[in-house]
């Protein structure tokens, strides 16, 4: 498969499916391995790290998974490319620094994406719509067993799977989810939300991870500990805080519907009048904005059809996204340009917010919940 | 008190963690709270603090001038990168690392998957022992017979062992 077929199609998690999609845009979950004996990629001299490359990279490309794979050596891809990549959570920012010595291996439908010489030798991810960290687990870890048969994974008895960070020895997984929490930002809840995560031993972060800021409403939650527990125990607890979260995002939007309806309808008439308008616009803006928007369809302001073409501004209007589908290199100027005119363009169709509805949903008593597909 | 990053100025942020019970204190001073990002709730996880911290020290308590047989990895480049060099070095450096995997983890010692090798490995293992004392049992009670049956089974397990 070639770099265009992966731009031309979206992966699946971004089709916006699964059990409570409309708060959880994506799970996540990555397993980190090692091979027994050798340097891990950061330490690694460059003959080594390729001889490494050259033993697992065939054996991940043989998996059936990974039939019609997309398969690339990182010195092979443009600046750009990478950047697209990360931008769909394909691969890492640190992965998008790597070059000679380091590949990455994706299935057709970008739900398995395996970084050969990351951090470490293998970082395997799978990676679903909505709250699926089970099904998402259960891929990356039926990858993992097929793997282990060929490759001499490196472990311990007492302490697990080896990892180049200690932060990442034992079960070498990370669980997470991406949560889009517009009620309890808006509300001004979301610190001690944020808050009680961290206490229970839970890491947020921003929209690429750690280190990163918080932008169109978006945090991430993942397990921060790795030893003395297993796989599964982690990901319950893990389900367990986001559906708690779920609950209390749904709670602040009712109470903004009832207590503070002026400003929620003064925000998302705002987001609607800026992003219909304006000619100029930072990546960070139109996220923030598209943020509000989609709030505005998971409260019926918006018909329920007009989610996608939202949804899909969130990526397309990356930096990265923006000029690989222009097929130009652009400066931050003439980015911002092209984005408020790609915006301008795909809400010339959208309607007003019909405000009404959402009050006389808000009388009843009956704010849309979620569906559960599953 | 003293901020534990720069060790110069006074501590004025003082972060607790619980995890399971089990509590974690930092100290810092302003521009070292600010400079870990932990005025920012999103960017901030106390194990990553803690790894920036006390992890070099940690490693050095264990292995003076320790290097990995295997990697030539050595605790100062630990300090340098926060990453360890190769899994040998687990073992290399494991006093230290004992109390640092303490501090940032839930449990010390790993409950989950394990590759299918590794439990024929732990499986031949246990048997090999039991076989061993079985032995020594054998030869004390002056049994030579059962002795060299089990001697027998002995050979046949390391056989196993080496496929």
């Amino acid at each position: 498969m070639r770099f265009s077929n992966v731009m031309a199609t979206g992966g699946e998690w971004l089709r916006g499916e699964g059990p409570h999609h409309q708060i959880v845009i994506s799970s996540r979950v990555r397993l980190a391995r090692n091979l027994r004996q050798r340097a891990f990629p950061g330490w690694a001299k460059k003959a080594e790290r390729t001889q490494i490359l050259e033993l697992i990279k065939p054996r991940v490309e043989e998996l059936p998974e990974m039939q019609d794979s997309f398969s690339e050596l990182l010195q092979d891809l443009s600046a750009l490319e990478k950047q697209v990549l990360v931008e769909r959570h394909l691969i890492s920012r640190e992965h998008a620094a790597k070059s000679v010595g380091s590949a990455v291996i994706m299935n057709r439908r970008q739900t398995l994406s395996i970084m050969v010489n990351e951090e470490d030798h293998l970082r395997m991810q799978s990676i679903r719509s909505g709250l699926q960290l089970k099904s998402a687990f259960k891929l990356v870890d039926k990858v993992d067993s097929t793997l282990e048969a060929k490759l001499d994974f490196a472990y311990d008895a007492r302490l697990g799977y080896l990892t180049a960070c200690p932060t990442n020895v034992g079960t070498g997984m990370r669980a997470s989810a991406m949560l889009h929490l517009p009620g309890l930002v808006l509300s001004e809840m979301i610190n001690q939300v944020i808050q009680a995560v961290n206490k229970i031993g839970l890491a947020v972060r921003g929209l690429y991870g750690e280190g990163t800021e918080a932008m169109g409403n978006l945090f991430q939650i993942s397990n921060q500990t790795t030893l003395g527990e297993k796989e599964d125990e982690i990901i319950n607890r893990l389900s367990k805080v986001i559906e708690t979260i779920i609950e209390k995002e749904h709670d602040a939007r009712q109470m903004l519907i009832q207590k503070k309806s002026n400003t929620l309808w003064d925000q998302i008439g705002r987001a609607y009048g800026v992003l219909t308008f304006a000619h100029a616009m930072t990546s960070k803006e139109a996220l923030n904005l598209l943020s509000i928007i989609k709030l505005g369809v998971d409260l019926g302001a918006f018909p329920e059809d007009r989610r996608l073409p939202i949804d899909e501004l969130f990526i397309d209007t990356q930096p990265a996204h923006l000029q690989k589908s222009s097929q130009q290199k652009l400066n931050a100027e003439e980015r911002d340009h092209l984005r408020a005119q790609i915006i301008r363009e795909r809400l010339r169709v959208f309607p007003k917010p019909d405000i009404s509805k959402v009050a006389r949903e808000s009388e009843n008593g009956s704010i849309p919940e979620p569906q559960n597909n599953e | 008190m003293l901020c534990d990053v720069c060790k110069c100025n006074d501590a004025t942020v003082f972060l607790t963690q619980i995890l399971e019970g089990k509590m974690q204190k930092v100290n810092l001073c302003d521009a070292c709270s600010k400079e870990k990002g932990v005025q920012d709730p999103t960017g901030f996880a106390l194990a990553d603090l803690l790894l920036g911290i006390g992890a070099a020290e940690e490693i050095e308590k264990g292995a003076p001038s320790q290097k990995c047989p295997v990697c030539g990895f050595t605790q100062a480049d630990f300090k340098k990168t926060g990453r360890l060099g190769c899994s040998v070095c687990y073992v290399t450096f494991a006093e230290g690392l004992g109390g640092l995997l303490k501090a940032m983890h839930k449990g010390t010692e790993h409950v989950g998957k394990l590759p299918q090798r590794a439990h024929r490995e732990i499986e031949l293992g246990d048997r090999m022992r039991a076989l061993t004392d079985d032995l020594e049992k054998a030869v004390a009670a002056e049994n030579y017979e059962s002795a060299a049956a089990l001697r027998d089974q002995i050979k046949q397990l390391e056989h196993e062992k080496a496929i």
